[in-house]
C-alpha cells in the first residue's frame, strides 16, 4: 500500500474539513441529519442501488457468453470506510449476493472503489510471496476529482468546503470543458459525472480503452487539462504560450470560459469591485506602464458615479481595451485577457487522481457523512440546473419512505423518493449504454479470437 | 552474446543495415572481457550525461547538442568498424546492470530513451524512414481529402507550438492518442475522436513510444534471466563487474543518514537556517506557518528530514507538532501519522523511501496550493529574489543566481546560493538537496568529519 493509496492523493485534512461543524448552509429536515448507523442501514437496506453499481463494475463480464471473465468483477478493490476511521481496503465480491450482504453487514460511511487487479485482492499476501510483483492493477476507469476549494483564490462568496449558488457554476464550467474533451479529442463515449457530496465532482469515464490506460497514457491526458504552471510562489497561474492557441484551448474558451466569466463570474463575485480584488487581476499583466495605468483610472473614479453593478464590467472592458488596443503588438499582451479568464475559470483538476491507477475514488450513491447529501448522478447536458443544495439528503430520503408507509413489495422503494430519478438516470443514460458497448466489445472480441485459431488451423 | 577473453576477433558489421540499432535481442558477437566493462563505463558517461543536462532542464535542441557530443566524445572506437558493436555491445551490458531493481530499471530505461530520441533526430530522414519501417507501424498518411478537412485545426496546433503552417503536401498519420502520449501531454498534436494527428517530423514520438515499451518489457524479461541463470553461472566472473557497475555511476541516494547521525527536534529550527537548501528551507518556513503542507510538500520535506537523520520517533513529534495545531492531534494521529511511518518504512510496502534528487524535485509539476519543487525553477523572479535576500544572498551573487535560473541552470543556480551563503566553493556541484545538508554541516562543523576533508566543499 502506498502513501498516495492512503491519501488518495488529496488532503484528507480538507476532504472532510476542520472547520467547525454547524457551517453547512443546507439543513431543513425534520429526521434529524445526524448520521446514525440505524439511518444507513435503512439507506442500504432499501434504496442503494446494490445491482446497478454490481452490473457497472462487472462491465458485461457477468453474462453467460464463453468470452466473459468471469474472474474479472472479483479482482476490483472496494474499499470500505466504517465508524472511528476504520479502513478496510482490498474488500472484494464474487457475485451481487455477496457484495449487498457486506455493505449491508458492515454500512460503511463511505464505499471507495479502486482498479481491477492481476489477481483477487483480498489474496494478494499468497501472491506476494513469489517474488514478481503479480499484484498490480491492471485496469481503472479514467477519473477526475474537481474541488471547489482548490477555487478559493478566485472566489469571494465562500470558502474552503462550503459552496453556495453564487460559486457552484464554477464546476458547470469544469464538467462542460472536461466533458466536451473527453468526447470530441480523445473519444470517450460512457461518461459519468457526480455530486461529491459536499464540495466538488467526480468524473469516471468507462469505455473499454480509458479503462485500460497505461500510467503514463492517464498523466498524459492529465497534462493535456493542464494549463496551471505556476504554484504558490510563481505569480502567473496560467501560462499561455506560443503565437496561437491549441484547437482544445480555443474551444473552450470561445464556447465555454469567456462567456462565463464575463456574464457570470465578473458580475458575480464582483471581480473588480475592490482595489484588492482588482489588483489581483493587475498582477497578472506583466506590463507595468498598462497596470499603472488602469489603476489610475480606477482610484480616481472611486468616488464618481458608477453604479456598483457597472463597475465590475465597466473596468473589465476597459482593461480589454488597454490590452487589445492596435497599440499592442506585443503577442503576449494580448493574450493575458484570455490568461485572465483561464485563470479564473478553468477547471482545477487534481491530477494525481487522474495519474494514476491506484487511487480510490468514492462509490456513486455514497451519503456524505457531513452534508448527509447523496452523491447523485450529474447530467453533463443539463448541469447547468444542477443544484447542490437541492440534492437529497439521508434524513430527507428517509422522510419519503416513512411517509409512503411500510409496502409489502420491498424492492424499488427508491422509485417513491426524490432519489428516483436519480437512479433512473444513472440506468438508461449510463448504464444501459455502456453495458450494451461491453457486451459488443466482448463479442467481437470472441469472434475475432475464434477467427484467429481458426486460420491457424486451417494452416 | 558471447564474452571471451582476451583473445579478439573480428566481427562482421556489414550486414547491420539501419544507422541506429534497436536492439531487438542480444547479437551473436564475442566480446573481450575487458571491453564488455570499459563498453559500458563509457556509455555509462553518456547516459549519466544526459540526465544531468535533463535535470537541468536543457531544450530539445540543447540536448540534441549534447547527446551529440557526449556520443562521439565516449563512444568512439579506434577501428571504425566496431562503431556500431560498441553501441549494441555497451547497451546490452548496461541492461544487465540495470534490470535489477525498479528504480534502476526506471534510470535506465528513461536514458536509454532520451539517447535513442535524439539519435534518431540526427540521422538523415532516409535513415530515419529506414527505421520507421522497421518498427512495422500499421499506420497510413492522412489522405489528401481528410487533411483539407482538417487543415485549419492543424494549423492551428502547429503555430501554438510555434511551427509554419503544414503545406498541402505535408504528410501527417492518423494514429490511436495512446501511441504519443508526450505529444498529447504537450497538446503538440490535434485529437479527433481519439485520434492523434502527427505530423512527419513529429513521428519519433511513436518511435520513441514503441523502443521505450519493447525495452520496458525487456528489462524485466532480462532480470528474470539474471535472476534465475545467469547470476549464478557468472559469479566468478561477470557478476562482479555488473554489480560494481550499477554503484559506480548513480551517486549515493541518501536514504541512511551519514556523517551526522542525529539531529533533534531542538535543534532543527537552528539547523533548517543555516544548512537546508531554499526548497527545504521554504516547505519548513511554510510548516511553521500554516501549520499544514499537501500531499507532495509532506513527501519532499518528510524524506529530506529522514535523509538529515531525524529520526521516527522525532519526525513523528515534530510533524505532529504543526499539523495538530491546524487539525488537532487525533486527527493527525488517524491520519497522517501513517504516512510518516510509511516513509520510514514501517508501513505498507515497507519500503525505505529515498529523499528526492534534485532532479526529481525540479521535474515536479506543483499545483495550487502547493509548495514543493525547486524555487529556482518554480518561483517567480520576484519571490525568488525575496527568498534569496531572505538568505542572505547579497546584490552581486543574487544576480550570478538570476542568470543561471535564465538559463534553467537549476541546480548551478542552488549552487551558486550555497557558496555565496557559505562563503567557500562548492565545485562538485549540487545534486541532492541532502548533499547540500551535508556539505553545508561539514563547513560549519568541520571537526566532525575529519576523514572528508579532501572533499573540495
Amino acid at each position: 500500500m502506498t502513501m498516495e493509496e492512503v491519501d488518495s492523493g488529496r488532503d484528507p485534512m480538507e476532504i472532510d474539513g476542520c472547520e467547525p461543524e454547524g457551517q453547512e448552509k443546507m439543513r431543513e429536515n425534520a429526521v434529524p441529519d445526524g448520521f446514525d448507523a440505524n439511518h444507513l442501514k435503512v439507506y442500504y437496506g432499501k434504496l442503494f442501488p446494490h445491482s446497478d453499481l454490481f452490473k457497472w463494475m462487472s462491465y458485461g463480464n457477468d453474462g453467460k457468453h464463453p468470452a466473459c471473465d468471469q474472474s474479472y468483477i472479483g479482482r476490483r478493490e472496494f474499499s470500505f470506510t466504517l465508524e472511528d476511521d476504520i479502513y478496510l481496503r482490498f474488500q472484494s465480491f464474487n457475485s451481487i449476493h455477496e457484495m449487498e450482504n457486506s455493505i449491508k453487514e458492515k454500512r460503511p460511511l463511505k464505499i471507495d472503489i479502486g482498479p481491477v487487479y492481476s489477481v483477487d485482492p483480498t489474496k494478494r499476501h499468497a501472491y506476494a510471496q513469489s517474488g514478481d510483483n503479480v499484484f498490480t492493477p491492471v485496469e481503472r476507469e479514467l477519473v477526475f476529482d474537481i474541488d471547489i476549494s482548490d477555487y478559493d483564490d478566485v472566489r469571494y462568496c465562500c470558502s474552503g468546503a462550503d459552496v453556495c449558488l453564487e460559486c457552484w457554476p464554477l464546476m458547470t464550467v469544469a464538467i462542460k470543458v472536461i466533458d466536451t474533451a473527453l468526447r470530441d479529442d480523445f473519444g470517450f463515449n460512457h461518461i459519468l459525472w457526480v455530486y461529491s457530496g459536499r464540495r466538488g465532482v467526480h468524473c469516471w469515464v468507462c469505455d473499454g480503452r480509458a479503462r485500460r490506460l497505461s500510467n503514463e497514457q492517464r498523466a498524459a491526458i492529465a497534462d493535456y487539462f493542464r494549463v496551471y504552471k505556476g504554484n504558490e510562489n510563481s505569480q502567473k497561474k496560467v501560462s499561455l504560450v506560443g503565437p496561437a492557441l491549441h484547437p482544445f484551448l480555443v474551444r473552450s474558451y470561445t464556447e465555454v470560459l469567456k462567456d462565463f466569466f464575463e456574464e457570470k463570474l465578473l458580475p458575480g463575485q464582483k471581480l473588480f469591485s475592490t482595489e484588492e480584488r482588482y489588483e489581483k487581476i493587475l498582477e497578472i499583466i506583466p506590463d507595468e506602464s498598462i497596470t499603472s495605468e488602469l489603476r489610475g483610472k480606477w482610484q480616481e473614479n472611486r468616488r464618481s458615479s458608477i453604479s456598483k453593478e457597472d463597475i465590475n464590467a465597466i473596468r473589465w472592458e476597459q482593461l480589454k481595451h488597454m490590452l487589445q488596443s492596435g497599440k499592442q503588438k506585443a503577442q503576449g499582451l494580448r493574450r493575458c485577457v484570455e490568461e485572465i479568464v483561464f485563470s479564473y475559470t478553468y477547471p482545477r483538476l487534481d491530477m494525481e487522481v487522474s495519474k494514476h491507477m491506484n487511487h480510490l475514488l468514492k462509490a456513486p450513491f455514497c451519503v456524505h457523512p457531513k452534508t448527509g447529501r447523496v452523491c447523485v448522478p450529474i447530467d453533463p447536458k443539463s448541469c447547468e440546473e444542477f443544484d447542490p443544495t437541492s440534492v437529497p439528503t439521508l434524513s430527507k430520503l428517509l422522510e419519503e419512505l416513512n411517509m409512503g408507509g411500510f409496502r409489502a413489495d420491498a424492492d424499488d422503494e427508491w422509485e417513491r423518493t426524490s432519489l428516483g430519478k436519480s437512479v433512473k438516470f444513472f440506468r438508461l443514460s449510463f448504464l444501459q449504454p455502456l453495458l450494451k458497448s461491453c457486451k459488443e466489445e466482448i463479442e467481437s472480441a470472441y469472434n475475432a479470437k475464434l477467427q484467429l485459431s481458426k486460420n491457424s488451423l486451417s494452416w | 552474446m558471447e564474452i571471451i577473453r582476451s583473445q579478439r576477433r573480428p566481427s562482421k558489421v556489414d550486414d547491420v543495415v539501419s544507422t541506429l540499432p534497436l536492439y531487438r535481442s542480444a547479437p551473436p558477437l564475442q566480446v573481450r572481457l575487458e571491453d564488455f566493462e570499459l563498453f559500458a563505463i563509457d556509455r555509462l558517461r553518456v547516459l549519466k550525461g544526459i540526465s544531468d543536462g535533463l535535470s537541468r532542464g536543457k531544450k530539445p535542441d540543447e540536448m540534441e547538442k549534447l547527446v551529440s557530443d557526449l556520443w562521439k566524445a565516449n563512444m568512439r572506437h579506434p577501428q571504425a568498424s566496431e562503431f556500431v558493436n560498441k553501441d549494441i555491445i555497451s547497451h546490452f551490458v548496461l541492461r544487465l546492470v540495470y534490470c535489477r531493481t525498479e528504480d534502476l530499471r526506471k534510470w535506465f530505461l528513461s536514458m536509454e530513451t532520451a539517447l535513442f530520441r535524439h539519435r534518431f533526430r540526427l540521422v538523415t530522414p532516409e535513415a530515419q524512414r529506414v527505421l520507421l519501417a522497421e518498427f512495422d507501424l500499421p499506420y497510413k498518411a492522412v489522405s489528401h481529402a481528410e487533411f483539407e478537412s482538417v487543415k485549419e485545426k492543424l494549423g492551428q496546433v502547429a503555430r501554438s507550438i510555434g511551427q509554419s503552417l503544414p503545406s498541402a503536401d505535408a504528410i501527417y498519420f492518423k494514429v490511436p492518442f495512446e501511441e504519443v502520449p508526450e505529444l498529447v501531454a504537450g497538446r503538440r498534436v490535434f485529437l479527433h475522436k481519439g485520434h492523434a494527428y502527427v505530423a512527419m517530423n513529429q513521428v519519433v514520438s511513436l518511435v520513441v513510444t514503441q523502443f521505450r515499451s519493447h525495452l520496458s518489457k525487456a528489462l524485466v524479461l532480462t532480470n528474470r534471466k539474471w535472476t534465475s541463470t545467469i547470476r549464478e553461472q557468472e559469479k566468478e566472473r561477470l557478476t562482479p563487474i555488473v554489480e560494481a557497475l550499477s554503484t559506480s555511476y548513480l551517486g549515493p541516494d541518501y536514504s541512511q543518514p551519514r556523517e551526522f547521525v542525529e539531529i533533534s527536534i531542538k535543534d532543527i529550527d537552528q539547523v533548517a537556517n543555516s544548512s537546508f537548501p531554499l526548497c527545504m528551507r521554504h516547505l519548513f518556513e511554510k510548516l511553521r506557518e500554516d501549520h499544514h503542507l499537501k500531499h507532495g510538500g509532506r513527501m519532499q520535506l518528510g524524506l529530506f528530514l529522514k535523509g538529515v537523520g531525524l529520526k521516527l520517533d522525532d519526525a513523528l513529534a515534530f510533524w505532529k507538532a504543526e499539523f495538530s495545531q491546524k487539525v488537532g492531534s487525533e486527527r493527525f494521529d488517524k491520519e497522517y501519522a501513517y504516512s510518516i511511518r510509511h516513509n520510514y518504512g514501517k508501513e505498507g510496502k515497507r519500503t525505505d523511501y529515498t529523499p528526492y534528487s534534485c532532479q526529481k524535485i525540479i521535474s515536479s509539476t506543483p499545483g495550487v496550493g502547493d509548495h514543493h519543487g525547486c524555487p529556482y525553477r518554480h518561483f517567480s523572479e520576484e519571490n525568488l529574489r525575496a527568498a534569496l535576500g531572505k538568505m542572505g544572498v547579497g546584490n552581486r551573487a543574487m544576480e550570478d543566481v538570476m542568470d543561471k535560473v535564465r538559463n534553467r541552470h537549476y541546480q548551478l543556480a542552488c549552487t551558486l546560493t550555497f557558496e555565496a551563503v557559505h562563503g567557500s566553493s562548492c565545485d562538485a556541484g549540487i545534486n541532492h538537496p541532502n548533499q547540500y545538508f551535508s556539505d553545508s554541516q561539514k563547513i560549519l562543523h568541520p571537526k566532525v568529519d575529519p576523514a572528508s576533508k579532501s572533499r573540495s566543499c
